[in-house]
């Protein structure tokens, strides 16, 4: 059996695809049991969905570095 | 009531992600949005002076980006002819349909509405995020945003997979407790 604290890395491991398919059995056991767990579990799938439906566009660092640069040339 | 102060030379680092949602949700083009975001602080510069500290900094730039937004509408506007709305009639179809009513928006439809909530949504996230302490928000956007594989990341910064872990555990721990407060309880 799993402890709470290998659940939630599985857990987080789960939301970027990467626990292996014995993690995944593990740790619906141990949601089937813990209520704790299974809260974060569900709000932590929340975040997920949330970030790909957000759809967060970044400037790259060069871009910024850039942007930084014109900043301190007009200071 | 503190007073608020600009300081620019962490601009970039702090609002430029921000301001580039911003503005992408309402030029949607990643260039010209980088412009703007560029413009924006340099008219910031130009005006730090007159920055009362009233208003948060990131508030007071955001209103700036927000004329030049509307500036830029107004600049492609006035090029003689491209102020009309054009329509073309799709006839590769073979609907022989009422132009009219093909094109009237379905009443049911909630899609605007979507893209809308999503716009605001990346934005509450994106604040959240900047709420993160450095090294914690950096694990995460390359995790979640860029999409970096743990390996990669691990070799970047210098940390082993179970520290990277970690960090992703605390940021979105935080981030939903951040998100609650901000997005859920509107």
């Amino acid at each position: 059996m799993i402890n709470c604290e290998q659940a939630s890395t599985i857990c987080n491991k789960k939301q970027y695809k990467e626990a292996t398919l014995l993690e995944q059995i593990n740790l619906s056991l141990h949601l089937f049991i813990c209520k704790a767990c299974s809260s974060f579990s569900r709000k932590n799938s929340k975040l997920t969905v949330l970030c790909n439906k957000a759809d967060l566009q970044l400037l790259s660092e060069q871009e910024k570095a850039k942007m930084k640069e014109t900043i301190e040339r007009s200071i | 009531m503190t007073e608020n102060k600009l300081n620019p030379d962490s601009w970039v680092d702090q609002y430029a992600d921000y301001l580039f949602n911003y503005a992408v949700a309402r030029v949607s083009n990643g260039e010209i949005a980088k412009d703007l975001v560029q413009e924006t602080f340099l008219a910031g510069l130009k005006s730090a002076k007159n920055f009362q500290g009233a208003a948060a900094e990131r508030t007071w730039l955001i209103a700036i980006l927000k004329r030049k937004v509307i500036d830029y509408y107004r600049k492609i506007n006035s090029k003689k002819g491209k102020a009309e709305v054009r329509m073309t009639y799709n006839n590769q179809s073979d609907s022989a349909g009422d132009w009219l009513e093909e094109n009237v928006a379905d009443p049911f439809s909630t899609l605007e509405n979507d893209e809308i909530e999503n716009e605001e949504l990346g934005l509450a996230i994106q604040e959240c995020i900047a709420k993160l302490p450095k090294k914690q928000s950096s694990v995460f956007v390359m995790k979640t945003i860029q999409g970096f594989s743990t390996e990669d990341i691990c070799n970047e910064l210098g940390i082993n997979p179970s520290n990277l872990w970690v960090m992703v555990h605390r940021a979105r721990t935080s981030l939903m407790g951040c998100l609650n407060e901000n997005w859920f309880k509107l």
